[in-house]
């Protein structure tokens, strides 16, 4: 039984490794998350995020490590209602309507929110009538959405939600969420796409080849491999001059611009000021943080083939 | 059954669901009406042959329709729905018994519709008759409906319809559900360690006498039920042990 002392628990995965034949999908992933924390976990196919997710529901069994969801093992807190998901693969089951499928899902938990009100707050009220099999593949997400919040769980799970929607609908997806999320509830995303972990985890867990190879705040991530990039347009001078400048790591010529590359985001300060003081000609200047996908790059070893595949278009 | 909404739900998909209810419900009909209307008049084994027919027919659709249900799981199983609900309270015993009731469900739909097509043609039984009838084929679909939660988890949904098609038929047909078998020899002793022979014979069997259940079908009945519902739990385990 799960008590309400036990859930400040939190959610806490203890040096899990889960092989299948020849391959370690997963190779001692530790990982512990506070109640109501909103939890990335980012990387590559084939990265072991969706291992470990099963294996933080339960619905795989690790080799080795332990599960401990707000106190209970993954299958008593299952029962106990206190998970939700949305699981990567899963088409919805047939000869319902939205409203009857959310409703029956609904019934299985102790404390289910109001129907009317998840499909409402995940804007499926429109197709509520709608059979589950005619429905677009955003519409279909919308509903599996509701069928995770409607358990009104303390710990939502979602392995990729928005890999199947276009742009609009991963925006309005994560618009639902931050609803839910700031009911105090846990969350933990996979995905593959690194604004979406940016833009809304509180942290962020890298993960290559069945292992952790990066955990904190957004911000922390990219500060750690933090490249930053100052662009200029300054005609008529060289770029072995630019690349000695304080701070620079190195100097690229664009046509009369140049990019320059710095460690960090105090390295580029300096650089910056080097640059204004020595060039004060230099024009249209533009200071950029390192996006995730180079942070992702550069921690995760990746020559870039395997990334540049990985977030769908 | 903790939870009634989940099962009221499964029923209502099972209701819906028309290419279940034409193979459960329809074809065994039109093949009674067909055939048993066509020789209103005749007897085979002291049996008139309307009551005759309607055994095997009344076996045949109850079969299709607990095997039918229970091998539908092999259909949530392919889009990942079986997976979802194990992230539910909804305990896989619920779940399976969901499935078993439905299919019950159905199969008492088709006893019913035939029983009345029976009565239309001149099927002529005491009410204690018909409630002997329809206890033992309730009971003799027990190794059914187990056996289609096994199909669910063997078989793909590609072969799933030929499969239940083909296997339920070829259970029926050696059952005698679609007409008379041998009255003696070898296929005979053979058919009678079926579940299907017994199911076939609970329509007779409900007129009494010489034609009732014997400890043969009491036994072939649960020796199948159980290692049915011992190698449906091993492929169970085996089958959520696997990544899907």
């Amino acid at each position: 039984m799960v008590t309400s002392e036990s859930r400040t628990g939190g959610v806490v995965l203890s040096d899990l490794t889960k092989s299948y034949g020849e391959v370690q999908a997963v190779r001692g992933v530790t990982i512990s998350i506070h109640p109501g924390e909103t939890l990335a976990l980012l990387g590559p196919n084939g990265a072991g995020k969706s291992t470990t997710i099963d294996m933080m529901l339960g619905l795989t069994r690790p080799d080795s490590g332990t599960v401990s969801l707000f106190g209970s093992s993954p299958a008593a807190a299952v029962q106990a209602g206190v998970v939700g998901g949305m699981l990567q693969t899963g088409s919805l089951l047939g000869y319902l309507s939205v409203r009857e499928l959310v409703t029956m899902v609904a019934s299985l938990y102790p404390h289910p929110l109001n129907v009317d009100e998840v499909l409402r707050l995940t804007g499926t009220t429109e197709i509520a009538e709608r059979p589950t099999t005619k429905l677009s593949g955003g519409q279909t997400q919308r509903v599996r959405m509701a069928m995770a919040l409607v358990a009104d769980p303390e710990l939502l799970v979602l392995d990729e939600p928005t890999a199947a929607l276009d742009v609009e609908g991963r925006r309005d997806f994560w618009t639902a969420m931050r609803a839910v999320a700031a009911r105090g509830k846990t969350v933990v995303f996979a995905t593959h796409y690194l604004e979406e972990a940016d833009a809304f985890a509180d942290r962020i867990i890298l993960m290559a080849r069945g292992r952790i190879v990066a955990d904190g705040p957004p911000t922390e991530i990219k500060a750690r491999v933090g490249a930053r990039t100052i662009r200029a347009t300054l005609p008529g001078v060289d770029d072995t001059a630019l690349s000695s400048l304080p701070g620079v790591m190195k100097a690229d010529q664009r046509g009369d611009a140049f990019v320059l590359t710095c460690s960090d985001s105090a390295s580029s300060d300096t650089a910056l000021r080097a640059l204004l003081l020595h060039y004060p000609q230099a024009s249209d200047i533009e200071v950029r943080g390192a996006g995730l996908e180079e942070a992702f790059l550069d921690l995760t070893g990746d020559d870039g083939v395997e990334s540049d595949e990985a977030p769908r278009p | 059954m903790k939870h009634l909404t989940y099962l009221r739900y499964e029923l209502l998909r099972t209701i819906r669901n028309r290419r279940f209810l034409i193979f459960s419900l329809t074809f065994p009909l039109i093949l009674y009406l067909t055939v048993a209307g066509a020789h209103k008049n005749l007897s085979l084994d002291g049996i008139s042959f309307p009551l005759y027919y309607l055994s095997g027919m009344a076996a045949w659709g109850s079969m299709t329709a607990v095997v039918s249900s229970g091998a539908r799981i092999a259909q949530e199983r392919s889009v990942g729905w079986t997976r979802q609900l194990r992230i539910t309270p909804l305990r896989t015993s619920d779940y399976f018994i969901a499935k078993i009731l439905s299919g019950y469900l159905m199969a008492l739909f088709s006893i019913v519709v035939l029983a009345l097509a029976g009565s239309i043609i001149g099927v002529r039984l005491s009410a204690v008759q018909w409630l002997t009838m329809l206890g033992l084929l309730l009971v003799g679909l027990i190794p059914f409906a187990i056996l289609g939660i096994l199909v669910g988890h063997l078989v793909s949904v590609d072969t799933l319809g030929p499969v239940i098609g083909g296997g339920t038929s070829l259970m029926a047909l050696l059952g005698g559900a679609y007409g008379p078998l041998a009255t003696g020899g070898v296929f005979l002793a053979v058919v009678k360690y079926l579940p299907s022979y017994w199911l076939v014979q609970a329509g007779k069997s409900a007129l009494g006498g010489g034609n009732a259940w014997p400890a043969q079908a009491w036994i072939v009945l649960a020796v199948w039920s159980i290692v049915s519902a011992r190698v449906a739990a091993r492929v169970y385990r085996r089958d959520t042990a696997r990544v899907q």
